[in-house]
């Protein structure tokens, strides 16, 4: 996001500077939104711990039906950039204190106005302890939140963070109602209006009329479901009985791409699994172990064979391609056994046997495990692979032996990103590596004023991590999915699949 | 003693087993890996936080203690809260059951007659062509995994044809023909594995007792042979045969996990699921007892057709 000192946040947030912007696809403007119908969309998991509330969102249904109910103070609705949306003006000068102006004549489902202090109550209650709350690292940074004006507040921060407009666009931050503890229904300023709510079978909402987007949205009527089974979904779109799925996986699209009645969206995400070497145990604290193993992985083959071409190949640190801090001047690492056999047998490492823990938890680990196992035979490592389930994979094996792997989930911004996993005493910084110099630039970027500057830093702590670090990232992984062609206006949304979940306001259906 | 009193014995035994059955249930439930607090929170588990959700659910309590709270609530008729979901696990399970229950149902409905007039014909025409074919097919069909029925018949009937939808999509106010549409698969994939053991199973008994004595004296006695088979042989086999029906229609009710994933249905087998996987604890073991109580009360009134259909069995 840009954030030159001399320009307001509002002309910044506004403007069309769209850095990670990817192209509408020409059949969303071939046609004029037309408005009415009812559709029906599949999501990859539903379950009794579906929730309306949008602190305890935890999977890509929960985001869907949260972005159809409730509104944030800022949305991204196109690239990584935030835009405004309950937000009219969002306004700093040092960014820790920021002013926010909501936008007039907004009104709840339940037709009370949106004021500041439904605002203030929205953020500061993921502070809670006792309310689970998912984002509470996040909103710990949040000092404090006060009531200025009817339609305005200021936030202060613990220490300075330009990016607060994207985090407050993530689904965990909509508003709602000051008060709302009794989540058994929504009370929102979203699009939709909830209708029934049966958590694990199934969510219809229908439309707003008083949504604030003047002439949106367009459907009546969207009923959102949860099939868990990939196979399922795959064949409840084809068999015509749902609209949109996601979470499609690579091998499917080849039944898909076959019927003219269907069609695959693809999001370039940051999605990622990683090889985590942990830095404080033998051998894979070892340098030259890590860069080894960083030469092992066939990058391109994983992208191909694995992920049949869905998917970008990636660079050992995580800002993936299209952000808008990617540094695009790192030269990428390529498969070279002869230097992995070098470094190993430099480090004397060579002959040895290594157990790796992949679990379906983790996607696509095993797969890549047991491509890494092949191709480190051939160069005299023995690595044994142990599959183990997805039940308890992360609290019992994840960074708990040296080699692991892990998933981590496209974030909205770079810093958090970084703050979340690499920083040196982050709680998931993966590999536990320590890098006082990443940790001194990574404070610094939340700060910095001079975007130049800014992205310079981003640059460094990129070079860092894909030099010393101690996790390897072959590929960011795509999201798919996949749609009935009657459906228009769908398009891809850089912050998830689903149009960054948030497709509800954007689609119509066409006959 | 009397028919009643053996009732009565057999009905405290299932009481006790229930009892068993939950103490077991407790302790193998709390013996899976991380709890609802850890789960909930998933990979973004902090040891605060998990220690705030932890105490917020009553999780730190000694185990022993929270078995006596649970089987405390559970005599009272209510089984607590759900974890994940924080609504009363009466309320998900009254939601999903009836589901199951209709489902189970159904299918029963159709498998059992197909599957005794399959197994008498069979039991009938001993050694036969048609017995020989009915043992061929029950044997296939016993063999077929659901999860490969299921599939193919969405990938014939769905997907291919779109005659009938490939999950089971039932509309707040479903007509006949919609629920019909809406059963066809699930129950054709169910009766085809309930069909197939039922009918083998009837066959067998009905020809266990076309062996013994009084059926060779019927059969000398000129009886013809549907007479022997349907009057004389069939009251007799009746104990085994409402045995194996009860054992198909118990594996209807918890069995459908795989039907219920493929077809996406709502009912209680993919609800115990989802808690496995939520570790939420009170919703795990109020499905688990429900399906050891129809397991124990479908078993218990095969056991009073047996009782009441052989009198040998009263004076036992």
């Amino acid at each position: 996001m840009s954030s030159r000192p001399d320009l307001t946040r509002r002309e910044a947030l506004s403007g069309l500077s769209a850095a990670g912007a990817l192209p509408v696809l020409p059949a969303a403007l071939a046609t004029a939104p037309r408005r009415g119908g009812r559709i029906r969309v599949a999501s990859i998991s539903s379950s009794s711990a579906d929730t309306l509330d949008p602190a305890k969102g935890a999977l890509s249904t929960d985001y869907v039906r949260h972005f159809m109910l409730y509104s944030g103070l800022t949305q991204f609705s196109d690239g990584l950039t935030p835009r405004l949306a309950l937000a009219e003006a969002f306004e700093t000068s040092d960014r820790v204190r920021w002013s926010i102006r909501l936008r007039k004549g907004v009104e709840f489902h339940d037709g009370s106005p949106l004021t500041a202090a439904d605002v203030v109550y929205s953020l500061l209650r993921h502070k809670t302890p006792a309310l689970g709350s998912k984002v509470k690292t996040i909103a710990d940074q949040i000092l404090e939140a006060r009531v200025t004006g009817p339609q305005a507040l200021e936030i202060r921060l613990s220490g300075p963070n330009a990016d607060l407009p994207a985090i407050l666009a993530t689904s965990h931050f909509v508003i709602i109602k000051d008060g709302a503890h009794d989540f058994r229904t929504a009370n929102g300023t979203g699009p939709y209006r909830l209708r029934a709510f049966n958590p694990g079978v199934r969510t219809i909402v229908s439309r707003n009329p008083n949504y604030w987007k003047p002439g949106r949205p367009y459907l009546d009527e969207i009923e959102l479901i949860g099939i868990p089974d990939e196979v399922s979904r795959v064949n409840a779109l084809l068999s015509g009985d749902v609209h949109l799925v996601n979470a499609i996986n690579p091998r499917s699209t080849r039944r898909i791409a076959a019927s003219h009645r269907h069609g695959i969206i693809e999001t370039r995400s940051g999605l990622y699994t990683d090889m985590i070497l942990r830095q404080d145990r033998a051998p894979t604290g070892d340098p030259n172990f890590v860069l080894a193993m960083k030469h092992l992985f066939d990058r391109e083959l994983i992208c191909k064979a694995l992920y049949r071409g869905y998917a970008t190949v990636a660079n050992d640190q995580p800002i993936p391609p299209g952000h808008p801090y990617y540094f695009p001047g790192l030269p990428q690492r390529t498969h070279d056994p002869d230097r992995a056999r070098f470094l190993l047998k430099k480090a004397g490492l060579l002959n040895l046997r290594l157990p790796v823990y992949a679990s379906p938890a983790a996607d696509g680990s095993v797969d890549m495990a047991s491509i890494l196992q092949e191709q480190a035979g051939q160069i005299g490592l023995r690595l044994a692979v142990n599959r183990v389930p997805s039940d308890g994979y992360w609290s019992n094996h994840w960074m708990k032996h040296p080699l692991t792997f892990g998933n981590t989930n496209p974030r909205p911004t770079a810093d958090l990103l970084f703050s979340l996993f690499y920083k040196s005493d982050a709680a998931w910084n993966e590999s536990g590596w320590k890098s006082d110099r990443f940790d001194q630039l990574l404070l610094a970027a939340r700060g910095e004023a001079d975007e130049a500057r800014r992205k310079q830093m981003y640059a460094e702590m990129q070079i860092l991590v894909h030099d010393k670090g101690g996790v390897v990232i072959p590929v960011f992984i795509s999201s798919l999915d996949a749609f009935d062609r009657r459906l228009k206006g769908f398009r891809s949304i850089a912050t998830g699949g689903l149009m960054g979940y948030a497709f509800a306001e954007y689609v119509w259906l066409e006959g | 003693m009397t028919t009643l009193q053996l009732i009565l014995k057999r009905l405290g035994a299932a009481a006790l087993t229930l009892l068993l059955v939950s103490m077991i249930v407790f302790t193998i439930s709390s013996l899976l890996p991380g709890d609802a607090a850890s789960e909930t929170l998933g990979q973004s588990a902090t040891p605060e936080a998990v220690a705030a959700l932890r105490a917020q659910l009553g999780l730190n309590e000694p185990a022993p203690a929270r078995y006596l709270h649970w089987l405390g609530s559970l005599f009272t008729g209510d089984p607590g809260r759900s974890m994940s979901s924080d609504l009363p696990v009466r309320t998900l399970i009254a939601s999903r059951l009836p589901k199951s229950l209709f489902l189970a149902g159904l299918t029963a409905l159709i498998a059992t007659p197909i599957a005794l007039a399959l197994g008498v014909a069979a039991a009938m025409r001993k050694d036969s062509t048609l017995d020989r074919g009915l043992s061929l097919l029950t044997l296939s069909m016993v063999a077929a995994p659901e999860f490969l029925v299921a599939t193919l018949g969405v990938l014939l009937f769905a997907v291919k044809l779109r005659w009938l939808p490939s999950i089971t999509l039932i509309p707040e106010h479903p007509s006949a023909l919609d629920l019909l549409r809406a059963y066809a698969l699930p129950v054709a994939t169910l009766a085809f594995g309930v069909i197939a053991q039922m009918a083998r199973m009837t066959r067998a008994a009905l020809i266990d007792q076309l062996q013994q004595p009084y059926a060779e004296m019927a059969t000398l006695k000129g009886l013809s042979r549907p007479r022997v088979v349907l009057v004389h042989a069939l009251p007799n086999a009746a104990g085994p045969v409402a045995n194996a029906i009860a054992l198909s229609l118990s594996y209807l009710l918890g069995g459908a996990i795989i039907v219920e994933t493929i077809f996406n249905y709502p009912g209680i087998a993919s609800l115990m699921v989802d808690a496995v996987t939520s570790r939420d604890m009170p919703l795990l073991q109020a499905c688990a007892m429900i399906f050891c109580a129809a397991y124990l009360a479908l078993v218990l009134i095969a056991d009073v057709c047996a009782i009441l259909s052989n009198p040998r069995l009263r004076q036992a």
